[in-house]
């Protein structure tokens, strides 16, 4: 296990570092790409420009500049261009709101995908499974920009049965903390499930061949008994790996879109902001902060299989 | 005469597919009772597992159509209810598996297996459960049986995992004992252990069991009666030495041709059986097994009733029209019982 523990955390420190220079790189090649001439302002001269250019050490080899930027990363000093704000001290005060909106989404579609998927799979053919199936093609291919504002519309605005946009902080008020989310939930909900539910289908139909289900029923165990315990728990592995990965870069800020539309503060709408702008700090601990729980989420996601099945040991 | 403990009646078992009406078991009846081993011997595709698994009520779907009773304790298993079946399966009637390896959860202890089948039909607490199944592996030979029980499938071997099966099967003394080719999957070292675990504890129980296979080597180690089926019917039926020594029907000519004798010299090939079974969705008419029969003449066409030809035994039943003089000078080839060779018949 502490060699398991020790590799990961080998990799994890690699992967942050390749995921820098990527991203460095990407902005290396922007041709659009002037930061000096964004932080010194529209209506800056030429000397403005050098001048804003020296001090942020935009005129320093390509190497230099990285090895500047890791550094005020790392001491937590590094400011945006935009709007001279501390980068990491942003990611900490918005942090909280992502982790509000994406971990009550993710147990709803967890527990919406098990049901789901469950009903589907029991009920294999029947009126049920095949609207089931439509209803999760349709959440997996709406978009969620349109989803997220169609929501919005339709429920906030229409029929004024939830607030329009903003967020309330939990400790304030847990009531309106929830009554904000709740449509930024269900935004985010509706693409996973469907494709969740589908994949937890898909290996129950299997599983239901398999020769142990049939010893299961010889057993005379109920038809309950036999799905609870034999059919679904061996079900359930593939979806934790696959759980792993998404939370991990939800929690990094991939549910940008729907922060931006229902105006959440989250980790996400500060990245959106900082791609449009092109603004390399925040994009660049954005990644690294992103790289960072994947490999801690695929780490867990690895000891949770490992823990569900027996056959599956962590180190070879 | 007493009520056998299993009496089955004319059971026939058919799926509707895309292509026909597939008729896996037409028309088959035996009885069981308690301490008797009756075998089903018969190529892949004859219907015996089928008829087995009939029995335990796990063919049943919506394509598959029933007739014919099974009669259990004075219940019919072919039209119990679901709950009925629910609550006489593992402990009325048990079954052991062919494969091993894939017949147990991959993800629970082994004593949580055992323990689940006890604690499904009695009202015993987890603990007493497992020390039930920690006795029963020690009876079935599992060593360190109480630390064994923590074990996964996946730690033991197939012939112990076949052990546990055959525990959990016994674990509530059933009447019947069925067992789908439990040896087929295993070294032959092995099979020689199961069966006698399997003769042993089904004595100690009493119970009876159904043993399909289709090893004729073991049909005369443990068997009491046997039933040949082909094509989805049973062509033959009758004690162990009946069969063996008296066998009329020509099907079972070819099965004991195509067996090798210790005590003679190796032939240069293996007599085997020419042709195929018939496709179960266009059978011939008649007698199954009439394109492949070398005696076969008019009066094939015509389905042989499953009767007692022999005034002597009137048990051992068989499905053949050809004349018992006759029967008895057609399947003595070079000594021994065989199929003729002769063309074989479209």
């Amino acid at each position: 296990m502490a060699r398991f523990i020790v590799r990961r955390m080998a990799s994890a420190i690699l992967l942050l570092f390749a995921v820098s220079i990527v991203v460095f790189a990407i902005f290396e090649v922007i041709p659009s790409y002037n930061p000096a001439r964004a932080i010194a302002g529209r209506n800056a001269t030429a000397t403005t420009v050098a001048e804003v250019s020296h001090k942020f050490g935009f005129d320093k080899p390509v190497y230099v500049q990285y090895a500047n930027t890791m550094k005020l990363i790392f001491t937590g000093q590094v400011i945006d261009y935009n709007d001279n704000l501390n980068v990491d001290s942003q990611f900490a005060q918005r942090f909280p709101v992502t982790v509000s909106l994406v971990v009550p989404a993710a147990l709803i579609w967890l527990a919406g995908a098990v049901v789901l998927g469950s009903i589907s799979a029991v009920r294999v053919g029947g009126l049920a499974d095949r609207g089931l199936m439509v209803a999760a093609i349709l959440g997996v291919s709406i978009p969620v920009f349109l989803l997220a504002a169609v929501l919005l519309y339709l429920f906030a605005f229409k029929l004024p049965w939830f607030p329009n946009t903003g967020y309330v902080p939990l400790p304030d008020n847990p009531a309106q903390w929830a009554y904000h989310l709740f449509l930024p939930w269900i935004s985010i909900a509706i693409l996973s499930i469907g494709f969740y539910s589908r994949v937890l289908r898909s290996n129950l139909l299997d599983m239901v061949n398999e020769d142990f289900v049939r010893t299961a029923r010889a057993k005379g165990l109920t038809r309950r008994q036999v799905f609870n315990r034999h059919v679904l728990r061996n079900s359930l592995m593939p979806i934790v790996t696959m759980f792993g990965l998404d939370f991990a870069v939800l929690l990094g800020g991939a549910a940008l879109v729907t922060e931006t539309v229902f105006n959440l503060p989250g980790i996400g709408q500060y990245e959106a902001q900082a791609i449009g702008n092109l603004d390399v700090p925040p994009i660049l601990v954005g990644a690294m902060f992103t790289a960072f729980f994947v490999v801690l989420f695929s780490a867990i996601s690895d000891i949770v299989y490992a823990l569900l099945d027996p056959r599956v040991r962590l180190t070879a | 005469m007493t009520e056998p403990l299993l009496n089955v009646q004319d059971l026939q078992v058919s799926f509707a597919t895309e292509d026909g009406l597939v008729r896996a078991v037409d028309g088959v009846s035996f009885t069981l009772d308690r301490g008797e081993v009756v075998a089903i011997v018969g190529e892949s595709g004859s219907g015996k597992s089928v008829t087995v698994m009939t029995l335990m009520g796990l063919t049943r779907s919506p394509n598959a159509r029933f007739a014919g009773s099974a009669r259990l304790h004075g219940g019919d298993l072919i039209t119990a209810s679901e709950e009925d079946l629910e609550r006489v399966r593992g402990k009325e009637i048990a079954m052991i598996f062919q494969d091993p390896i894939s017949s147990l959860s991959p993800v629970m202890r082994i004593g949580d297996q055992i323990a689940e089948q006890i604690r499904a039909h009695e009202k015993v607490s987890k603990a007493e459960a497992l020390d039930r199944a920690a006795g029963l592996m020690e009876r079935v030979g599992i060593p360190h049986a109480r630390a064994r029980l923590r074990a996964y499938p996946h730690e033991f071997s197939g012939g112990m995992r076949q052990r546990v099966m055959i525990a959990m099967a016994l674990s509530l003394s059933p009447g019947v004992l069925i067992a789908d080719e439990p040896t087929t999957a295993l070294d032959v070292t092995v099979q020689a252990q199961i069966l006698k675990e399997i003769g042993q504890l089904s004595s100690e129980s009493d119970s009876g069991v159904i043993f399909v296979t289709h090893d004729l080597g073991v049909v005369a180690d443990i068997a009491d009666r046997v039933l040949v089926m082909y094509a989805g019917r049973l062509v033959e039926q009758g004690t162990v030495d009946e069969i063996f020594y008296d066998p009329q029907h020509p099907y079972t000519w070819g099965l004991m041709g195509s067996i090798t004798r210790v005590d003679r010299d190796p032939p240069r090939r293996l007599p085997a059986i020419p042709g195929q079974p018939p496709s179960l969705l266009r059978v011939p008419d008649g007698c199954h097994f009439r394109p492949r029969c070398p005696h076969a003449f008019d009066r094939c066409r015509e389905v042989p009733p499953l009767l007692s030809r022999i005034p002597e035994s009137l048990d051992h039943l068989d499905r053949c029209w050809l004349d018992l003089a006759d029967k008895r000078v057609m399947r003595e080839i070079g000594g021994r019982f065989g199929l003729a060779e002769g063309d074989v018949i479209k």
